[in-house]
Order: structure tokens, then sequence, then C-alpha cells
């Protein structure tokens, strides 16, 4: 069957590490992907410096964005703000692994639309992920 | 009972060599099997053909022209419109307004019958099985003038709650918009007794009807349509083409929807004539060629024999029930077979419709994921989007059998 699911994005998509809400947190956003009506939320917590010293995600969704989610919140820990601004569609498709088509680039990309949208403001957003 | 249950009657081989298509592979040494028709149906030859040919020996624009290939094309854009009327028991073409699909047509009745006729505080009856392009339509006119909007209930069997309905139509409602047959549920709707009630309360009624037409005889006058809309594009027809049935007297009365060429009787420089209808309706050069094509799947259609292509839908359906049901974990969203159409939406426990799509078209399978255009009946149902296998006449029961080999292939992915 499909390359897509890899054993990797099974495993973060039944196992996930990073799942669940953080109270207080410095940073949450809440989006939809359009497309199936997923939400995917994040929470994060920043340190002195704004860099992430935690985060995590919730809501529903494909074992494409749940598994992207749950990388990404892994991945972003101790990194600046500044760093999670300059992530791009390439990081996260690297860190899945996989090559995907239009339609499941949006659910690979829904978490990282999210947490941007969470720590600077949906602006400009569209058009960075374009 | 199983020697009671309707037999198929179509030759179903011979109906796929019809359907280019369907020759196909979905990947390399892959066969297609295409489960997706209440999205959109595949096309048979003879309407590509019918398309082609128009293109090839006849392109005029219609109506206004005097010469040889306008005429030719004029006569035969209103063919099609006869022979829709025809489909549907509608008393004459006038009663036809060609639009560019069914959400088109609902807009238009809201926005002209709607816009001349509804005020503030007024009731219109909605159901919550309704796809969105029968919701939103009256979300956006009963946000700009105050009207109310009420649901027929859904019941956890995928029923509409017809108990619910004398209090309803006790608000005096001027308006009971519903679909014939649920695009999720696949239920057939009892719209002809709903209608009579509707009526009875001094509501006109709306019925979608995309989901129906393509599948079943539906006629206007037998189901108590006031307005009635469907596309051709799910009807074995081309994409762009859909069609308004109206009670004449109501079109009559109905200022127009898009002002342009074609819907003028004359023009001055701050006014304007309407013309006559169902051309007042129709703003702009239409889709010609769509229409033509329309009237080639009314054709292919009525070749086939709507009865018979209803009856292999049912046992399409059966068989898809019974053989989902035995994948454990899965769970089947609707009414039996009997009062549905070939639509079988479902969920997999523990994996996302996504995931399944994905993993089916793997092997070939074409489903729809996600939440058909059709949110607040899966809010109903407690779950964010469904799998949907959906049917139409070149669907055989061994297809299904490969959906259901091709879904424990899923579960074994993700075990």
């Amino acid at each position: 069957m499909d390359d897509l699911y890899r054993e990797q994005i099974i495993d973060h998509y039944k196992s996930p590490r990073k799942r669940g809400t953080l109270d207080p947190h410095d940073y949450s956003y809440e989006d939809d992907n359009p497309l199936c009506g997923d939400r995917i939320r994040i929470d994060v917590r920043v340190d002195g410096q704004d860099r992430i010293t935690e985060a995590a995600f919730s809501g529903t969704g494909c074992a494409i964005s749940q598994a992207s989610a749950d990388l990404l919140m892994e991945s972003v820990v101790g990194k600046s703000l500044d760093e999670v601004k300059a992530l791009s569609k390439d990081d996260i498709l690297e860190m899945l692994g996989i090559e995907l088509g239009p339609v499941r680039l949006k659910c690979a990309l829904l978490s990282l639309k999210v947490l941007k949208a969470g720590v600077y403001g949906i602006e400009s957003l569209e058009q960075e992920l374009a | 009972m199983a020697e009671t249950r309707l037999r198929p009657t179509l030759d179903v081989d011979s109906l796929r060599s019809e359907f280019p298509v369907l020759d196909r592979e979905a990947h390399p040494g892959v066969p297609l099997i295409y489960l997706d028709s209440a999205a959109t149906s595949q096309k048979p030859r003879a309407v590509i053909d019918a398309m082609s040919r128009f293109y090839e020996q006849t392109n005029a624009n219609i109506h206004r022209g005097v010469h040889r290939l306008a005429e030719e094309a004029t006569a035969a854009f209103e063919d099609a419109r006869g022979e829709a009327a025809r489909f549907v028991g509608a008393p004459s073409p006038r009663t036809i307004v060609f639009t560019r699909n069914t959400t088109e047509a609902i807009n238009l009745v809201a926005r002209s019958w709607g816009g001349a006729n509804l005020k503030q505080g007024d009731v219109v009856v909605l159901t919550e099985m309704e796809h969105h392009s029968n919701l939103v339509p009256w979300q956006m006119l009963a946000a700009e003038r105050g009207l109310r909007l009420e649901f027929i209930p859904v019941t956890p069997e995928g029923r509409l709650d017809l108990a619910a309905l004398p209090q309803l139509l006790g608000l005096r409602p001027r308006l009971v918009a519903l679909a014939h047959m649920s695009n999720m549920l696949g239920t057939i709707n009892p719209v002809a007794e709903i209608a009579r009630q509707a009526h009875q309360a001094g509501a006109l009624v709306l019925i979608d009807a995309a989901q129906s037409v393509p599948h079943m005889k539906v006629d206007v006058g037998q189901l108590g349509a006031d307005f009635l809309a469907f596309s051709a594009h799910k009807m074995c027809g081309p994409t762009g083409i859909g069609v308004l049935f109206a009670r004449a007297e109501l079109l009559e009365a109905m200022p127009p929807f898009l002002g342009g060429g074609d819907m003028i009787k004359r023009v001055e420089l701050r006014s304007f004539v309407a013309n006559d209808v169902p051309y007042k309706f129709e703003a702009g050069t239409p889709a010609i060629a769509e229409a033509i094509g329309l009237g080639a799947a009314i054709h292919f259609l009525d070749h086939v024999g709507l009865d018979s292509v209803h009856a292999h839908e049912q046992l399409l359906a059966a068989h898809a029930i019974d053989r989902l049901e035995e994948v454990p974990g899965v769970k089947v969203y609707g009414p039996p077979a009997e009062e549905r159409g070939g639509v079988v939406a479902f969920t997999l426990e523990g994996i996302h419709p996504h995931d399944i799509a994905q993993l089916l078209d793997s092997e070939g399978v074409a489903v729809r994921a996600g939440h058909h255009c059709a949110m607040p009946v899966h809010q109903k149902f407690g779950i964010p989007a469904s799998t949907r296998a959906s049917f139409y006449l070149y669907n055989t029961l061994g297809e299904i059998d490969r959906l259901v080999e091709g879904l424990y292939g899923v579960k074994k992915r993700f075990a």
C-alpha cells in the first residue's frame, strides 16, 4: 500500500509524544482544515528569551496531520520564535520524509500554519506557505 | 427474503464499455474502481461525443443569430430544455431554467423568490441532513432579512423525524426546502408526503434533487415540487449545467436573478424590460454544449432505464452495508438499503477517513473522505468526517468486495 504511511508516521499518529494542552500557556491558537473539518489547537510556552520550552497539540485529524503536528511540536522545543518563523513547507516534508500531493499537503502543513498564526498572527501566512 | 430482493436487470459489463474512463488504470497496473459518483458521475461516450460534435459541426451562440449555425445551436439548446422538462415530468419547457448547477439553482430561488417574498420573522424549514448548498443560501438570506430557520431533525437511524413536522408546520413557514436523497446518509426522504403537509400549511416546497434525479424516476407533479433543482454532472452529463424547475406562475412573478444579455426584452440607458420565462433567469451566454451534453445524458439514462438503475444501486448498497458491517470497527451511517440510494458512508474506528481514502486509492479504489459538504449531519452523528462509497449504474458487486478487501489492508497498516 501507499508509501505515505511509513512506520514513523503511523507511530506518531498512534502514540503521539506531544498531544495535549498546556495551561497556562504563552501562545495558543486553533484552526480548521476546511477540506475535512479537522481542527488543530497548539499551545506553546516560552522562556524569557522567547525560546520555546514546551509545546503541545490537540484536536482531530488524519495520520498525516497528526503525525506532522507531533513531529513539529517535538522539533520546536528549544527553538526561538524567530527560528519558528523561519520554518518552511520543506522543513515539514523533510520531517515527514514523504512527498505529498496538493490536497494532502494541506493536512501536513496545518500544524505549522496554526503554530505560526498563534505566535505571529495570521497575516502574511497564506503567502508564505503558498 | 433474499429471493424477493430486487435483482440487477442491468447488463453492467456492456454499460461499462460505454464509459471510456473506466478503461484506465488508477495507477500503473492498478485498475480503477470508481466509487465516487455522488460527487460526480463518469460520462458515457454518447455524452462526450454529443458535445464534441456540437463544437466540431455546429458551434454558434444561441437566440440572437439568424444564421444557419445559430439556428441549429438554438434548436439543440432548446431541445435539451424540452428533454429536461420531460425527464422530470415538468408540464412545459418554460418551467425549466438552466443554471450552472444545483447550488446556483437554489441560490436563484433564495435571491429571486426569497428576495421578493420573505421578510423579517418569516420561517423557512430545512432539514438537518441538507447539503451545504441547501443551507448556506438560506443562512445568507436569513442574516440579511431576519428570517427564522427551523430544521426537521434526523433520527439516529438516519431518517427524517416526521413526528416533528406538524409542530414545525404550525409555525406557518413560507418554504420547506429539503433534499430528496441525502448525499451522506443515502436516505431517500418521503418528500411527496412532506410536500403534501407543507402545502396544507401554506408553504411552498423546494426539493434538492441532486442525488435523486440521476438515480431514480422523479416526477415534479407526483412529488408536489414547487421548485426542484438538479445537476447534469451527477447524471452522466457534463459539469457546468444544472436545472431549476419551478411552477410557471412562480417563475412569472419572480424578479430576474442575474442581469445582462438574453434576459431582457429591451434595454434603455436607465431601465430594462425583462424577457419572458425562463429566459429572464438566464443572463449571458449559457453553457450551450453542456446543455446538449445534458440532453444526451438524458437519452442515455432513458435507454438504460432509471427503474433498473435504482434497483441495481439498492442491490449494491445492500451488499456494501452487509460486507462493510462485517469489518471489525466499521460503523455504517444511515437507514437500511431499501430506504436509500447507492450511497454508503462509514467510519472505521481509530483511522481517519482521509487516511482510509488515501490507502484505498493506492489500491485503485476511489472513495470520498471528509464531510461531503454536509458538516451539520456529521456533527449530528458526532463525527468530524466519514468515508463515503457511492455507486452508479456501472458499478459491480465485485468492486464493493475490492473496497472491503482494501479496508482490511488499511486496518493492517494501522495495526
